[in-house]
């Protein structure tokens, strides 16, 4: 097992300096000028070039990376062009924030999603069947940013219930974990558990009926197990797959909030990537994007890793 | 169902009141923002007209001031922190400002001549230890006139410019006084001011949290009295995304947005909000090119495209939300003059325009315009150019357009028409900022600052125009100067220099508990006068 993890471990060093080559190359490639952020329009030339030189964006390219990339594995992230705060602590708290919404909205996705998949798939063929089914589907398709505003329209601007926007009652420095925060992270949480109860819903709906089918379930219920019984072991058998499904959801929703976090104003990674976008800061992006990407690599690598203990069979193969 | 809406409604009101009550009885105005983030705070500020309306001339003030005090008048400069100020009779680069006696900084810390001083070193001198890279970007372009300056006693401060310029207090309006004495304590680091900011302004920032809310409180000692905050405190919250911002304001959770969309302006009167505008120095226009080989160096088809255009059908398309030009500035503004040339809509005088300038139906003009898909202060451009294009078919001038990102829009208007970036493009639609004689005027004419020395796009050049632009920079009697500017401004629609299009109404949303507010005919606006209703 150990010798596996390490592997596992070593497999990711390659992927990550890629990574950061990628997001590097990425954010440098794209149109734009990364002082537009900091410079009044009718900046002149001469000022551009001493500002660009202050940022040090005069540097080659691979100069640039080489100075970056030192920087980045003793820790530091660099200074936002923007505000001038450090890269590490904006992207930090972001995370904090993403976690939040990913853990609720995942959280909600797996149980509901989980629900409606085991529902489905032992009631196969049946009504329970078709309307779970109904539900994970609408859940994959409906695009989440359109679902969010019907959401703030119904909740927030007709009945008021629940906030429409904004990460707690002083902001996300507020977070508190009682009510009074927790309702702002309602219909964000709600909007992003969508896509993965659809996606879990069909895993797990898939698995039991495979399970279902598998002779050692006729084998156990030929030697007398309660159908709770023989339940237990498919649900043990559907386990391994729907948290690997669930770890990869978590990853996805860390990543690919922009669209729901943008809707809500929620101050978490998606919301930090889209200010930094449109306002060319490059150190923010860059490093946004690579703590965002290195979580994905360490996320799969934690999933590989859990998955193994939990099976053995994945070890071998 | 009824029921179930009344203990809906009923539970959101006991929700909304236990959350918000408390806080409307002291009267908070909160704000929906269109930045991103919270504007820079430590006196220069970023984000353009709006960071300067938030967080500049909120907890700070500059020598000279806008006034903001009237929303029918055109707004001009007044005495800010400086009482008083005049050109050496002799020599006209030579300034004196006598400044306003007894003014605090926020931290009490008294303001003085040397404090002017390390302001402008803290923008213009790399080397002194105040120098802040971020807010030099911002300030430092503003004041191209000053040369030197100092301190002749703790009231009087002496800028002398490069060349004789009148407009320095225009220039010196952008410049806003941090506290030397804050800087200080904040162990010299201008990271710790932005969370402890300190100004001279009417309010004072407290509570910053990055990029979500920063609230303000008022400055009971403000040096102008009348100008002392009512409210208890001032909100300001971040809201890029228009459907957010709408949807905030909606459900209570903020009492004015910037900017609605124009598409939600009708349903946010339904629902009984307010939606305040007022003209103000922006202009939406295509800025031609002069080069050679350009077909609008022909006045006859600059005049005609601006024949052609059918403004007040433009101002449906907008749900109303536009102001037709007749200039270059908005009509009534104190530099419109009498220009003899009208925008009106004539399709007939055009055709026969174009005709004069051996252009027919058989022999349309051919044309290649940039345009961006969105931008600050574009407004709509898509649609608007649309509808431009078909009206300038109807004269027969073909419009082709090419669609670019908005920063890079900016960065072809800084490289100029004669460069490669431009695409051949013989016109750019842009929206300007024109607050200022050098914002408004000068630098999109001047010869000498075609790109890349400025960004005179259209590498446009006569003598006689930067003839007028001399008489700015050297008549020092404000009166005098405003009849220069008119003139200016009548050849600006005379010559039909631009196409211009249209100005926006700066449009806000507030709710009917917001009471006392001025729009002024300005970027910048005044929170003063403002206080809540429950």
């Amino acid at each position: 097992m150990l010798l596996y993890i390490l592997k596992r471990i070593l497999y990711v060093l390659p992927v990550a300096i890629g990574v950061s080559i990628v997001c590097f190359l990425l954010v440098h490639i794209t149109p734009g000028d990364p002082l537009t952020a900091v410079l009044p329009v009718d900046a002149t030339l001469e000022l551009q070039q001493q500002m660009r030189a202050l940022y040090g964006f005069d540097k080659p390219l691979p100069v640039q990376y080489g100075l970056w990339i030192w920087r980045v594995v003793q820790g530091d992230l660099g200074a936002s062009i923007a505000t001038g705060r450090p890269v590490t602590s904006e992207v930090f708290n972001a995370v904090k924030n993403s976690l939040a919404l990913a853990a609720a909205a995942t959280l909600i996705g797996f149980v509901a999603g989980a629900g409606l998949g085991i529902l489905a798939g032992y009631f196969r063929g049946g009504w329970v069947d078709r309307i779970a089914s109904f539900v994970s589907v609408l859940g994959v398709s409906v695009p989440h940013y359109w679902l969010g505003m019907v959401l703030v329209i119904i909740f927030s601007v007709q009945l008021g219930w629940l906030p429409a926007t904004g990460g707690g009652p002083q902001g996300s420095a507020s977070r508190s974990w009682d009510w009074d925060y927790l309702r702002f992270l309602v219909l964000p949480a709600v909007t992003m558990s969508v896509i993965p109860m659809g996606i879990i819903a069909r895993t797990v709906k898939a698995l039991v009926g495979e399970i279902l089918n598998q002779e050692f379930v006729h084998a156990l219920a030929a030697k007398g197990l309660t159908e709770r019984g023989v339940f237990r072991h498919v649900i043990k058998n559907a386990a391994p797959t729907a948290f690997a499904v669930m770890g990869l959801q978590l990853g996805y929703l860390l990543g690919g909030s922009i669209l729901i976090e943008t809707v809500f104003s929620w101050p978490g990674t998606g919301f930090l990537l889209n200010a930094a976008i449109f306002q060319r800061d490059l150190p923010l992006l860059q490093g946004s994007i690579l703590v965002l990407a290195l979580f994905f690599v360490f996320l799969n690598l934690t999933v590989d890793i859990l998955q193994a203990a939990i099976d053995p069979r994945v070890q071998r193969a | 169902m009824k029921t179930m809406n009344l203990a809906g409604y009923a539970a959101a009101l006991t929700l909304s009141l236990t959350m918000t009550g408390s806080a409307l009885a002291q009267g908070t105005l909160r704000i929906g923002m269109t930045a991103s983030d919270i504007p820079l705070t430590t006196g220069q500020t970023d984000n353009g007209g709006e960071g300067q309306r938030f967080l500049g001339y909120t907890a700070y003030d500059a020598l000279v001031n806008w006034d903001m005090s009237s929303a029918t008048k055109p707004s001009d400069l007044v005495p800010g922190l400086a009482a008083s100020w005049a050109v050496d009779a002799t020599d006209k680069t030579k300034w004196t400002f006598k400044l306003r006696d007894g003014v605090k900084f926020h931290d009490g810390s008294a303001f003085t001549a040397d404090a002017v001083v390390w302001n402008l070193d803290k923008l213009l001198v790399k080397e002194s230890p105040q120098f802040d890279p971020r807010q030099s970007a911002q300030g430092r372009s503003r004041i191209p006139a000053v040369a030197s300056y100092k301190a002749i006693d703790p009231l009087t401060l002496e800028i002398v410019t490069k060349t004789p310029d009148a407009t320095l207090p225009y220039q010196l309006a952008w410049i806003m006084m941090s506290s030397p004495a804050n800087w200080e304590k904040q162990g010299k680091s201008w990271d710790a001011v932005a969370k402890a900011p300190s100004g001279t302004g009417p309010w004072k920032i407290v509570n910053f949290v990055p990029r979500e809310r920063v609230e303000l409180v008022p400055n009971p000692d403000y040096w102008d009295k009348p100008r002392v905050p009512k409210l208890d405190k001032m909100v300001l919250i971040p809201l890029p995304e228009a459907n957010a911002r709408v949807a905030a304001l909606r459900s209570g959770q903020v009492d004015w947005i910037e900017a609605p969309a124009p598409d939600a302006v009708a349903s946010l009167k339904q629902a009984g909000f307010s939606i305040v505008t007022n003209a103000y120095p922006h202009n939406w226009t295509w800025h031609l090119s002069r080069v050679e080989g350009s077909p609008w160096n022909d006045i006859k088809v600059r005049k005609a495209a601006n024949l052609a255009v059918d403004r007040e059908g433009l101002k449906e398309l907008l749900s109303g939300m536009m102001i037709p030009a007749e200039g270059f500035f908005p009509p009534g503004h104190q530099w419109f003059g009498s220009p003899k040339f009208k925008l009106k809509h004539d399709v007939a005088e055009a055709k026969k325009l174009m005709a004069e300038a051996g252009y027919g139906p058989g022999k349309p003009l051919k044309t290649k315009i940039l345009i961006s898909a969105s931008g600050s202060g574009q407004m709509q451009p898509l649609p608007m150019n649309e509808f431009v294009q078909q009206n300038l078919a109807e004269v027969g001038i073909q419009i082709d357009f090419e669609v670019v990102e908005w920063n890079t829009l900016i960065n072809i208007w800084r490289a100029g028409a004669k460069h490669e970036s431009s695409r051949g493009a013989t016109g750019m639609n842009y929206t300007y900022f024109i607050q200022d004689p050098f914002t408004g005027f000068v630098r999109h004419l001047q010869c000498n600052l075609a790109p890349p020395a400025g960004t005179n796009w259209g590498s446009y050049c006569d003598p006689e125009m930067d003839k007028l632009f001399d008489q700015v920079r050297n008549t020092f009697e404000p009166k005098e100067q405003t009849a220069i500017l008119q003139k200016i401004h009548e050849k600006y629609v005379d010559d039909a220099l631009f196409l211009m299009v249209t100005h926006d109404v700066n449009p806000r949303a507030m709710s009917t508990k917001v009471k006392g507010f001025v729009q002024a005919q300005n970027w910048f606006q005044d929170f003063s006068p403002i206080t809540m209703t429950k």
